[in-house]
C-alpha cells in the first residue's frame, strides 16, 4: 500500500503538468494574439487610399504607396499559376488515377521533398535558369520561381482530394463504357472540383507571401511595369526594402502593407482550412 | 481483507442514453461472477463502472453506489479505486515500447516502488501467477511486450494487473480475441487466481461461463434481470427471458 | 428448349444453300452471327484519346522528377567554379572576405546551425505542451480555437515577422531580455557583449515562433495516433492523468515526435527573411548568444544581388547548394520517422 506521501506527490505532479501544458498554450495562442494585435493597430493607421494607388514617391518625400508592388504581385502570381496550377494538377491527378505505378510512388516523395526546399535555393534557380539566360531580372523569372514553389502544394492536394471520390463511381463510369480519359475529366475531377480549388487557394495564398525567391528574379521596381520581362516590384519585396531601411515614412507604408499581404494570405488561409476543407472533409480534422 | 462488490442501484449514461438502468448486484468475495447478455446489454459498461473507466469516456455519466471491499468508490479518487481494481481487455494492449519486465512492473513503479528486489520479486510472482514465467523468464528485459502471441500477450497483461495486488480484477471478455488453446490456458488460470481474488468477468461464451465461474448474472437491455448460482442459471432460470437467451433464442 | 420449328430450319439452309451457291445478284454477302465490336488496330490505339491523356498527365508528373533534377544539376553547375578553387575547405574556413576574395563559409554553418538550435530549444517544449494540452488534457470547446491560434502563426510571412522582429522584438530583447540575461546568466559565458538586440538570440527567438506551428501539429496528429486501448492500459492500473500521458501517450509517439521536430529543423533551416532582418549580418563566428550573426540562407539573400565577380557568385551558389543538400536529407529523415508512427505520409505537413 503505498504511503500518503506518494499519492500526494503524484497528485502534485500530475497538477502541475496540467499547469505547465495549459500555461505554454496560453504563452503561444497570446502569441500569436500579440503579434495580429501589433499588425492590425500599426497597420490599420498608415492603410489608405494613397498607398493602394500611387508608387513610390524619391527617397525623403512623404506620401506614396505600393500600387505598383501591388500589381507587380498580381502579375507574377499570374505567371506562376499558368504553370504551376496545370503541371500541378496534372501531376495529382496522375498520382490519384494511376496508382499501381512504381513511378507514382517515387514522384509522390519527389514532390514531398520539393516542398522541403528553402524558398531561396529556389530563387536561385530560377535565377539560373532564367536570369542568366536573358541576361536581366524580370518578372518572368519571378513567376518561374513561384511556380516551382506551387507545384507540390497543388500536386499533394489534387491527389488527395481526387482519392475522396470513392471508387465506385470510377467503377460505376468504367461499366457504362465510358473511356477512363473522359472518366476523370467529365466525372471524377469535377466532383473533387471544391476540394481541388481549396488546394490552389492554399498554394496561392503561401507563394503570395515569398519574399525570398524573388529577390533576385523579379528584383524590385519603382515604377509602374507591366512587362513580364522588365524587373517587377512585388508588394513583399517593398515590405521588406521598407522595414530594412532608415525612414519612418517607408516603415509606416511597410506596416501597412504588410497589413494587407496578411489579411490576403491569413484570410485566405484561415478560409480554406478552417472553413471550406472542413466542410468537404466533413469536419474530420 | 474480504473484498466483496455491492452495487445498488447503478446507472448510467452516454450522453444522454440510459445505458444502465439501476443495476443492484452484491458480488461474492473469492469466487468467480460471470456476467452475460447479447451485444450491447450494458454488461461492459457495468464492469467498467465498477473501476470508474466508464467516466473516461467525457460523455459519460453514472449514478448509484458502489462499494469495493467497503470502499465507497465515488467518494475516493479514481486513482485509488483502479489501484484496488484490476482490469484485463477484451484485446490484449501490452505496452510496445516495454520490455516484459517493465510491462509487469509498470502499476508497481507508478506507486513508487523502487526497491529493485522488490520489483524482481513481484514481477516473477505476477508472472507465474499468470503462467507465463516459464515462457518469458529469459527474455524479460529484451522483449518487448508487443512481440508475444496473442495468448501471451494477454497473459501478460493479466500479469500487469495482478502485480499491484487487486482485491477484484475485472475481465472484459478477456479470451474473445484468442485462439482455443489460449482460452483453455486462461480459463485455467481464472481457477487459481480466484482463490486469492475476486474476479468478475464478462463473457458471451455461455460454455465460457458455465466452466469457469460460480455465479453468473444475466444483463438484458441495461438491466440486470437474473443472478444467481451458474448451475441455476443454466438449468433452471426464474425467468424467461434468460430461459430464452440460454437456449438461444436470441443474441 | 424445344427443338428448332421445321419452318426456321428450313430457312436456314435455303439461306446457307444460297450462300454457297451464291446468288446471282451481286457480290456474296456473308451476314455475320455476332456483331462484337473489334479491338482498334495498334496505329489506331496510337491516337486514341485514353493514351494521349494519360501520356499528358505523366509528363506533368516526370516535370514534378525533373524539377528536383533541375534544382540539383543548376547548383552543381553553377557552384563547380567556387568548388574547384576552394574544394571541401570551403565549408571550413572563416574568413569571409568578397574583395580580397577569400571565401570561408563557416561563419555562416555556424549561425545557420546555432540559431536553428535556439529555435528548437525554444519551439520544442511549447509545441510539443501545446500538442499535448489540446490533445490528452483541455475541455472540449478549447480544442479547435487554441489549434486554429497555433497553426494562423504558420500562415503569416516570413518577412513580416522580419518586420514585426525588428520593431517588437528587437527593442524588448535590446531593453529587457539581454541585459537581464547578461546580468543572470553571465556565469555561462554565453551571453555577453553590448545588447544590441539584433543578433542570434533575435533571430533563434523568431524562428522558435515560426517553427512551433509545424511541430505543434504533426504532434498532434502522432499523438492522435496513439490508439486508445493504450491510454484505458494505462488509466486501469491506476494512473493519474499525466503518468497515463507521460506512459502510453507520448512514449508511444516517441518517434513521430522526432519526426516533427526535426521537420522543424528542417524548415528553421532554411528560413531566410525573417532572420536575415534581424540576425545582424555579420561573418564571425561568436561565443555569445547576443552577438550578431549570418546565416547560409542569409547571406544569398544580402549579397547575391550584389555579386559582382563569377568567383562570389558561385561561392553564393555553393553555399545555396549546401543548404539544399542539408534541408533535403533533414526532411527525408523527419518523414521517415513520422511515417513509422502515422503508418501514412502526414500529407497536412506539406500543406504549412
Amino acid at each position: 500500500m503505498p504511503s500518503r506521501y506518494v499519492q500526494l506527490r503524484r497528485q502534485l505532479t500530475d497538477y502541475f503538468f496540467t499547469g505547465l501544458a495549459a500555461g505554454l498554450s496560453v504563452v503561444v495562442v497570446g502569441a500569436t494574439t500579440a503579434i495580429f494585435a501589433y499588425l492590425v493597430i500599426r497597420g490599420a493607421g498608415s492603410l489608405n487610399w494613397a498607398l493602394l494607388t500611387q508608387t513610390p514617391k524619391p527617397v525623403g518625400e512623404a506620401g506614396g504607396g505600393m500600387a505598383n508592388a501591388l500589381l507587380g504581385s498580381g502579375i507574377i502570381l499570374g505567371i506562376a499559376s499558368l504553370f504551376g496550377i496545370p503541371i500541378g494538377i496534372g501531376a495529382g491527378i496522375y498520382l490519384a488515377e494511376y496508382r499501381c505505378s512504381r513511378l507514382g510512388q517515387l514522384v509522390r516523395f519527389t514532390a514531398d521533398v520539393l516542398n522541403g526546399v528553402p524558398s531561396i535555393v529556389i530563387g536561385l534557380v530560377a535565377y539560373g535558369l532564367v536570369v542568366i539566360q536573358e541576361k536581366h531580372f524580370s518578372a518572368f523569372a519571378g513567376g518561374v520561381a513561384l511556380a516551382i514553389m506551387m507545384v507540390p502544394t497543388v500536386t499533394r492536394a489534387t491527389e488527395e482530394m481526387l482519392l475522396l471520390v470513392p471508387q465506385s463511381v470510377r467503377e460505376a463510369a468504367l461499366g457504362l463504357g465510358i473511356a477512363q480519359w473522359r472518366t476523370i475529366v467529365s466525372v471524377i475531377v469535377p466532383a473533387a472540383r471544391s476540394g481541388i480549388i481549396t488546394g490552389v487557394m492554399l498554394a496561392f495564398a503561401r507563394v503570395a507571401g515569398e519574399t525570398a525567391p524573388l529577390l533576385f528574379t523579379a528584383f524590385g521596381n519603382q515604377f509602374w511595369s507591366l512587362s513580364p520581362n522588365q524587373p517587377i516590384a512585388a508588394l513583399p519585396l517593398q515590405i521588406f526594402t521598407y522595414a530594412i531601411s532608415p525612414f519612418d515614412e517607408w516603415h509606416r507604408q511597410a506596416w501597412a502593407g504588410a497589413l494587407m499581404l496578411v489579411i490576403l494570405i491569413v484570410g485566405t488561409t484561415a478560409l480554406v482550412r478552417f472553413v471550406l476543407l472542413r466542410r468537404i472533409l466533413g469536419g474530420a480534422r | 481483507m474480504d473484498a466483496a462488490v455491492e452495487v445498488r442501484d447503478l446507472k448510467a449514461w452516454f450522453g444522454k442514453t440510459e445505458a444502465l438502468h439501476g443495476i443492484t448486484i452484491s458480488v461474492p468475495p473469492n469466487h468467480a461472477t460471470a456476467v452475460i447478455g447479447p451485444s450491447g446489454c450494458g454488461k461492459s459498461t457495468f464492469i467498467r463502472c465498477l473501476n470508474r473507466m466508464h467516466e473516461t469516456n467525457p460523455e459519460a455519466r453514472a449514478e448509484g453506489e458502489v462499494r469495493i471491499g467497503g470502499m465507497d468508490i465515488y467518494g475516493v479518487p479514481a486513482v485509488d479505486v483502479r489501484r484496488r481494481v484490476g482490469m484485463v481487455f477484451q484485446k490484449p494492449n501490452p505496452f510496445p515500447t516495454m520490455s516484459i519486465y517493465d510491462n509487469v512492473a509498470a502499476g508497481l513503479k507508478l506507486n513508487g516502488v523502487r526497491n529493485r528486489k522488490t520489483l524482481d520479486e513481484v514481477v516473477e510472482r505476477s508472472l507465474r501467477q499468470a503462467a507465463l514465467w516459464e515462457e518469458v523468464k529469459d527474455a524479460l528485459r529484451k522483449k518487448s511486450g508487443a512481440s508475444l502471441s496473442g495468448g501471451q500477450q494477454q497473459r501478460l497483461c493479466i500479469a500487469r494487473a495482478l502485480a499491484v495486488n487487486p482485491e477484484v480484477l475485472l475481465m472484459d471478455e478477456p479470451a474473445s480475441a484468442l485462439d482455443p488453446i489460449s482460452t483453455a490456458k486462461i480459463e485455467d488460470l481464472i481457477f487459481e487466481l480466484k482463490r486469492k481474488l475476486t474476479i468478475v468477468i464478462v463473457t458471451h461464451n455461455m460454455q465460457q461461463a458455465s466452466r469457469v465461474a460460480e455465479f453468473t448474472g444475466f444483463f438484458l437491455m441495461g438491466s440486470l434481470i437474473e443472478f444467481d448460482r451458474t448451475e441455476k442459471i443454466f438449468t433452471n432460470p426464474s425467468d424467461k427471458r434468460t430461459e430464452d437467451y440460454i437456449t438461444g433464442r436470441f443474441g | 428448349m424445344g427443338a428448332i420449328p421445321e419452318r426456321r430450319f428450313a430457312e436456314a439452309r435455303r439461306h446457307s444453300e444460297e450462300t454457297i451457291t451464291g446468288r446471282s445478284s451481286g457480290p456474296t454477302k456473308i451476314a455475320p452471327v455476332t456483331t462484337a465490336p473489334q479491338a482498334p488496330a495498334w496505329h489506331r490505339q496510337l491516337f486514341n484519346l485514353d493514351f494521349g491523356f494519360r501520356g499528358l498527365l505523366l509528363l506533368a508528373a516526370l516535370t514534378v522528377l525533373a524539377l528536383v533534377g533541375l534544382i540539383l544539376s543548376e547548383m552543381l553547375q553553377r557552384s563547380a567554379l567556387a568548388w574547384q578553387k576552394f574544394g571541401i575547405h570551403f565549408l571550413f574556413a572563416s574568413e569571409w572576405d568578397p574583395v580580397s576574395g577569400s571565401f570561408g563559409a563557416l561563419p555562416f554553418v555556424y549561425g545557420t546551425v546555432v540559431s536553428s538550435l535556439i529555435a528548437l530549444v525554444l519551439a520544442v517544449p511549447l509545441a510539443v505542451a501545446v500538442a499535448v494540452f489540446v490533445t490528452e488534457m483541455c475541455p472540449k470547446p478549447l480544442r479547435k480555437p487554441i489549434s486554429y491560434a497555433t497553426e494562423l502563426l504558420a500562415a503569416i510571412p516570413s518577412v513580416i515577422y522580419g518586420l514585426w522582429a525588428i520593431f517588437v522584438l528587437v527593442p524588448l530583447m535590446r531593453v529587457y531580455v539581454e541585459p537581464w540575461l547578461m546580468k543572470r546568466l553571465a556565469w555561462t559565458g554565453l551571453f555577453e557583449g553590448p545588447a544590441y538586440g539584433i543578433g542570434m538570440l533575435a533571430a533563434g527567438t523568431v524562428l522558435a515562433i515560426m517553427i512551433v506551428p509545424i511541430i505543434s501539429s504533426i504532434t498532434r496528429e502522432v499523438l492522435a495516433a496513439v490508439p486508445q486501448p493504450q491510454r484505458e492500459a494505462a488509466l486501469a492500473l491506476g494512473a493519474t492523468r499525466w503518468e497515463m500521458v507521460r506512459m502510453a501517450v507520448l512514449r508511444n509517439a516517441r518517434a513521430g515526435i522526432v519526426g516533427a521536430v526535426i521537420l522543424g529543423l528542417g524548415r528553421a533551416l532554411g528560413e531566410t527573411m525573417a532572420v536575415t532582418m534581424v540576425i545582424g549580418n555579420r561573418p564571425e563566428i561568436a561565443k555569445s548568444l547576443l552577438a550578431p550573426g549570418y546565416t547560409m540562407a542569409s547571406v544569398i539573400a544580402n549579397e547575391f544581388a550584389e555579386a559582382t565577380d563569377d568567383l562570389y557568385l558561385s561561392a553564393l551558389m555553393e553555399i545555396g547548394l549546401a543548404l539544399f543538400i542539408v534541408t533535403v536529407i533533414v526532411n527525408i529523415l523527419a518523414r521517415l520517422m513520422v511515417w513509422t508512427v502515422t503508418r501514412g505520409t502526414p500529407a497536412r505537413a506539406h500543406a504549412q
